[in-house]
């Protein structure tokens, strides 16, 4: 991919009024067209990094560019082609949803269109709300009111602050899919969320935020191959009291009952270790009945990422 | 220019104040005749004329002055602290928008209620006095501006303020006293002349003094010092509202 990047962060400083540093020189590529996942534990920076980006913030130092323009030399041109969705649910509780909705689309420069608003929230499934106040909007809807109003400009890059926090499990499902309509439609997306799973559903990359620090940015199925550890359980004929003595090199786990025993290796390694642990099993006089493997989740690699201990992976 | 945002937030801003219409107009209709009866028939009975005017004629300007200048800053402060307040501020900070069009969009809505007030006053006014209006254009006009630049400061105060106390501060502790203290309710020459004096380093009675002037044709201080008060007014606020957006002054992070 030659494509200039759509959003391309360079060496972002970011320090509170407080002397809190939020960003410690963040620098990121976003290509056109892709769904990126934040990832990050609480107060990682994931927020301070979209402010800044949109304007909320101003940066201590390092530029950011949208479409090529300079968010604050050529904020104009950079700002029309943002949509912003917050964190925090922020809406005027007694203005009616399509004027909030008309409201946006104003503010950002663009000529009153009231077909485009009302497919756009037909597409929402807010359109029987159109005429409601924002206050007798349940949670969820409000948080769609507030993803209306993001795109009510039209805009080429979505950035969606935590877009599931809070919200059921079919609403989730809806959002996603929601996520997967703008991107065929060549929506560049920005997505901060907690889930693990959500990045891994519905992300193409990821990049993974810590203490104002980006610990990496990768494709999200090669992440999962490069980082993954597999796990090999044994099921065995006859239960077992301990591992025997001779298998103590491999690390095994006892499964609680006895019947299986669980082996961790890397998938991508040279050697997996798989025919000579087979071998010796036979050879402690241990009868198998079935063999499984499973791939650790993006949840496992994030954790090893972030908790200090495991840090020596995350520097490749 | 961002001529759909201004807009936007113009018609946005006077939505909200159609929804209140009836109040909008109830009041300010029942503290002005409060005023007159109060000042007008009870005291005014008993002052003679002031400058050749009825006392109850008198006082007409004083009082639209009180409430645009009250009414316009409390407007615009509101307008601009709200969105502070609930977080939706987010939207206008991130919005491809300088400082002119938000100032443009605030400012013009808080102004343009401010002068239908001064306008339902003007015209309660006149069911109680006779009211001769000597230079129509000249009235307007600073009714007009007088709106815009105390708009302008209610922005800022709005900007300014990060409570609720602190919006209500300015309004009550220096406007209201500024123009009771302005010439209001009386003419400066009827004080004595030491108080002629401190009275002359207050704003507010150049404006009064002018807008008096284009009704009754006469005035405390010249009106080209009027006019040349509250221009420079207007653009001191101007600058300070540029300056708060280039620097992001108590509203970006
Ligand atoms: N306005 C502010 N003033 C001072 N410090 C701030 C401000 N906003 C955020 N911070 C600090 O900056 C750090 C990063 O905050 P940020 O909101 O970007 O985190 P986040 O990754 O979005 O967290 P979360 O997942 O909880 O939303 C936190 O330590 C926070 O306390
Ligand atoms: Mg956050």
């Amino acid at each position: 991919m030659t494509e200039e990047p759509i959003v391309r962060v360079r060496d972002l400083v970011k320090t509170y009024k407080t002397g809190f540093m939020a960003l410690n020189g963040v620098s990121l590529d976003i290509r056109k067209g892709e769904i990126i996942a934040l990832l990050g534990p609480n107060g990682a920076g994931k927020t301070t990094l979209i402010s800044t980006i949109c304007g909320i913030a101003v940066q201590t130092s390092g530029s950011v560019t949208v479409g090529g323009h300079d968010t604050r030399q050529d904020y104009r041109a950079a700002r029309s082609l943002i949509g912003l969705v917050p964190q925090e649910i922020s809406l005027e509780p007694f203005e009616k949803v399509v004027n909030t909705v008309r409201f946006s689309r104003g503010l950002f420069g663009l000529p009153p269109d009231d077909a485009y608003l009302d497919d756009l929230l037909r597409q929402l499934s807010l359109h029987d709300k159109r005429d409601q106040k924002v206050v007798t909007l349940s949670g969820g809807m409000k948080r769609r009111v507030l993803i209306a109003k993001a795109l009510s400009h039209e805009p080429q890059v979505l950035f969606l602050d935590e877009p599931t926090a809070g919200v059921d499990v079919e609403l989730r499902k809806d959002m996603w899919e929601i996520v997967a309509r703008l991107r065929a439609a060549g929506t560049t997306i920005i997505l901060t969320t907690h889930y693990i799973e959500e990045a891994e559903a519905i992300a193409d990359r990821i990049a993974v935020i810590n203490k104002g620090e980006i610990l990496l940015v990768e494709d999200k199925t090669a992440l999962m191959t490069r980082m993954g550890q597999k796990e090999l359980r044994i099921e065995l004929a006859e239960p077992v009291d301990a591992i025997p003595e001779s298998l103590a090199p491999y690390g095994l786990d006892r499964a609680p009952d006895g019947r299986a025993l669980l082996y961790r290796y890397e998938s991508t390694g040279e050697r997996t270790g798989i025919t000579r642990l087979l071998n010796d099993i036979q050879a402690a006089g241990l009868h198998m009945s079935d063999l499984q493997t499973r791939q650790s989740s993006l949840e496992e690699i994030f954790v090893g990422l972030v908790t200090p201990g495991a840090s020596g992976k995350a520097a490749e | 220019m961002n001529l759909n945002a201004v807009k936007a937030i113009y018609r946005y801003e006077m939505a909200r104040f159609g929804r209140t219409l009836l109040q909008s107009f109830i009041s300010p209709v029942i503290s002005t005749s409060l005023y007159f009866v109060v000042f007008g028939a009870a005291i005014g009975s008993r002052i003679e004329e002031v400058d050749g005017v009825t006392y109850g004629a008198f006082i007409v300007p004083g009082l639209i002055m009180l409430s645009i200048m009250t009414q316009a800053t409390t407007n615009a402060s509101f307008a601009i602290y709200f969105p502070k307040f609930i977080g939706t501020i987010y939207e206008q900070l991130s919005a491809p928008v300088n400082f002119l069009e938000i100032t443009l969009g605030y400012v013009g809505a808080a102004a343009t209620k401010a002068l239908f007030i001064g306008v339902v006053i003007l015209l309660t006014a006149a069911l109680f006095v006779d009211l001769q209006i000597q230079n129509w254009p000249a009235m307007m006009a600073f009714m007009v501006l007088t709106c815009i630049s105390f708009s302008l400061l209610g922005f800022i105060i709005g900007i300014w303020a990060s409570n609720f106390e602190q919006l209500q501060l300015i309004p009550l502790l220096v406007i209201t006293p500024l123009v009771f203290l302005g010439g209001s309710f009386y003419s400066v020459s009827m004080l004595p002349p030491v108080w002629q004096t401190i009275t002359l380093f207050n704003p507010v009675i150049y404006l009064i003094s002018g807008f008096r002037w284009s009704f009754f044709g006469m005035s405390d201080v010249p009106v080209g010092l009027s006019l040349l008060a509250i221009a420079g007014f207007t653009l001191l606020c101007m600058y300070t509202i540029y300056w708060i957006f280039r620097t992001g002054w108590r509203l970006r992070q």
